[in-house]
């Protein structure tokens, strides 16, 4: 139960962010999600988009490297302790969470992204405890 | 008044420094006939023995010998005594991780720190000076030789090694050295820390520096000459023949004097092997006629530089080497260690990476920089940042117990290492030496 993530390696250098852009926007390729670790000479986007496949033949022939990550996308609703509720029943998993993200549907909900050591476990323990993940195919939907 | 440390043998006749070379000359080849197997083998495949070899005029019947001879014979192929006589090694890094380890016995000891003692008392060395070597002291020739040169001088001498600059500054100033020994991008950033410290140059207590084991220009002497209120003075070695001392500059600051009686110094064009005149540009080649444990002949440094004849206005008649003004191999001299691609390449291999890398080397405020940069692949990327920044830090740790240098490691995009003709640019040196 969980959706596909490209993680792309820049440099941390002007205009290596807008060369992986570019890239996808010369191929009409829409993000759904976006985010960016740096340490001070390298970076890494991570990015979700609809068709996995396509943009990471789009990003090989742009001359990156890049790898897929499987992670968890939960919705989350527009209240107080939403997210808090997600990381309650991860914590009392004892799963670690080691890096998460957050997107904007386009009707005005929120979803988490979010990255554990074993996603398949994190995946059904949310499930058991209520709680739903988007899947890879849901997220042109959403 | 110039001060000479062996003033019969610095300012002899040339007539006499000749009659010397010849007559140690013959006695070392006979010498390594007998005791060196692997060069009795060279000459023997050119025909020669012992006997073809009268005097200097000879001198260029001899094979070379090189560094990838020093490679082959290592570790004993070309020693020249029996163990037994042996006291000391020193070594160094060579090609691909070899290191060259050179032997000596308490003679080739002793003439090689009367070298050195030569380079000091020319520098204005006596027995009232407080001499601090900031050379590493170990394996490198650096520490040790001038140690040894400093005793025989009778100078105070305080062996700091390299490294810790707030105790080389302390000690500098607490004890009023006024001579220091180091690689010249040591003088530089000492000098740039006490000034900083808001130390002037009539209060620093120094007044010469003997500085050598890397590359550095004229501007470079300027400024630290300034900086700490000194003369500056170069000085040239090899561990392959003992170290620091083989040739050093006097007052004159112009050119390095070799130490004609104890090594004969040759320029070849480095093609041909063919000896060049003076004034032209070639290979330096050296051969060693009085050390006996190592004794190396016409051993090509792989220096390029020009030799002179001309009289020096400080007595001394010793021929001078020009500054090296660059190498016919690929060697690097970075923060006074030799490196070569070759290394690099090895411990990129040994930790899975492929040999596609970029070196750019480049002095900043006269301290060189060393950047190593390797270019991400498919197989290395991962979504684990600390994953990739373990890598690179293994990869660092590498090059250093490799080099004995540290790099700085940065992982590039694919495929960004500039490449001409298809072949990547593996060294970009950046220093305007």
């Amino acid at each position: 139960m969980s959706v596909k993530q490209i993680s792309v390696f820049l440099e941390n250098k002007p205009g290596s962010l807008l060369n992986m852009t570019k890239a996808l926007a010369d191929s009409d390729i829409d993000m759904r999600a976006f985010s960016l670790a740096e340490t001070s000479d390298f970076g890494i986007a991570r990015i979700l988009v609809d068709d996995v496949l396509d943009t990471m033949s789009v990003l090989k022939d742009a001359g990156f490297v890049s790898a897929i990550t499987p992670v968890i996308a939960v919705a989350i609703d527009n209240t107080p302790g939403s997210l808090n509720g997600v990381l309650d029943v991860l914590s009392q998993a004892n799963i670690n969470v080691e890096y998460m993200y957050a997107f904007a549907g386009k009707y005005d909900n929120a979803y988490m992204v979010l990255k554990v050591p074993d996603d398949v476990k994190a995946g059904s323990i949310l499930t058991t405890a209520g709680i739903t993940q988007v899947e890879q195919d849901q997220l042109s939907e959403l | 008044m110039e001060r000479y440390y062996q003033p019969e043998i610095e300012t002899a006749s040339r007539e006499q420094i000749k009659a010397w070379q010849d007559e140690r000359l013959v006695a070392q080849v006979r010498h390594v006939w007998e005791n060196v197997p692997y060069y009795r083998k060279k000459m023997e495949e050119k025909g020669l023995t012992p006997d073809d070899i009268k005097s200097t005029d000879d001198l260029k019947k001899l094979p070379f010998l090189s560094k990838e001879d020093l490679r082959v014979a290592y570790p004993y192929g070309l020693l020249g005594e029996p163990l037994e006589n042996c006291v000391r090694i020193q070594s160094t890094s060579g090609t691909t991780g070899k290191r060259v380890v050179a032997f000596y016995t308490q003679s080739d000891i002793d003439l090689w720190e009367d070298c050195c003692a030569r380079a000091i008392t020319a520098a204005g060395g006596t027995n009232k000076d407080v001499c601090q070597v900031s050379y590493g002291y170990g394996l490198f020739t650096g520490g040790p030789g001038l140690n040894g040169g400093s005793h025989k001088v009778g100078c105070l001498t305080i062996p700091t090694s390299s490294g810790n600059t707030e105790r080389q500054i302390m000690f500098i100033m607490d004890l009023q050295a006024t001579i220091l020994c180091c690689t010249p991008s040591y003088a530089a950033y000492m000098g740039e820390t006490m000034k900083e410290m808001g130390l002037t140059p009539d209060q620093i207590p120094l007044k010469a520096g003997i500085f050598g084991a890397e590359a550095w220009s004229e501007e470079m002497r300027q400024s630290i000459q300034q900086t700490l209120g000194i003369k500056a003075y170069d000085i040239y070695g090899l561990t392959e023949l003992s170290g620091p001392g083989v040739a050093f500059e006097c007052s004159a600051q112009s050119g390095m004097h070799i130490n004609e009686d104890h090594f004969i110094a040759e320029v070849i064009d480095p093609v041909t092997g063919e000896n060049l005149p003076d004034g032209q540009q070639g290979e330096l080649v050296f051969t060693a006629i009085t050390k006996k444990a190592f004794p190396l002949l016409r051993y090509r440094t792989r220096d390029i530089c020009v030799l002179s004849h001309e009289k020096c206005s400080c007595g001394r008649t010793h021929v001078k080497m020009s500054k090296p003004r660059g190498r016919t191999d690929d060697m690097l001299i970075i923060r006074g260690v030799n490196v070569f691609p070759s290394q690099i390449e090895t411990v990129l291999l040994n930790q899975g990476y492929p040999a596609n890398y970029q070196i750019i080397v480049d002095r900043v405020n006269n301290t060189d920089t060393f950047d190593v940069q390797v270019e991400m692949t498919p197989e290395m990327f991962t979504d684990n940042m600390g994953e990739i920044t373990a890598r690179q830090k293994k990869l660092a740790d590498g090059l250093r117990a490799m080099l004995g240098i540290t790099a700085k490691v940065s992982l590039v995009a694919p495929k960004t290492i500039a490449r001409s003709e298809g072949k990547a640019v593996r060294v970009v040196d950046k220093r305007k030496i």
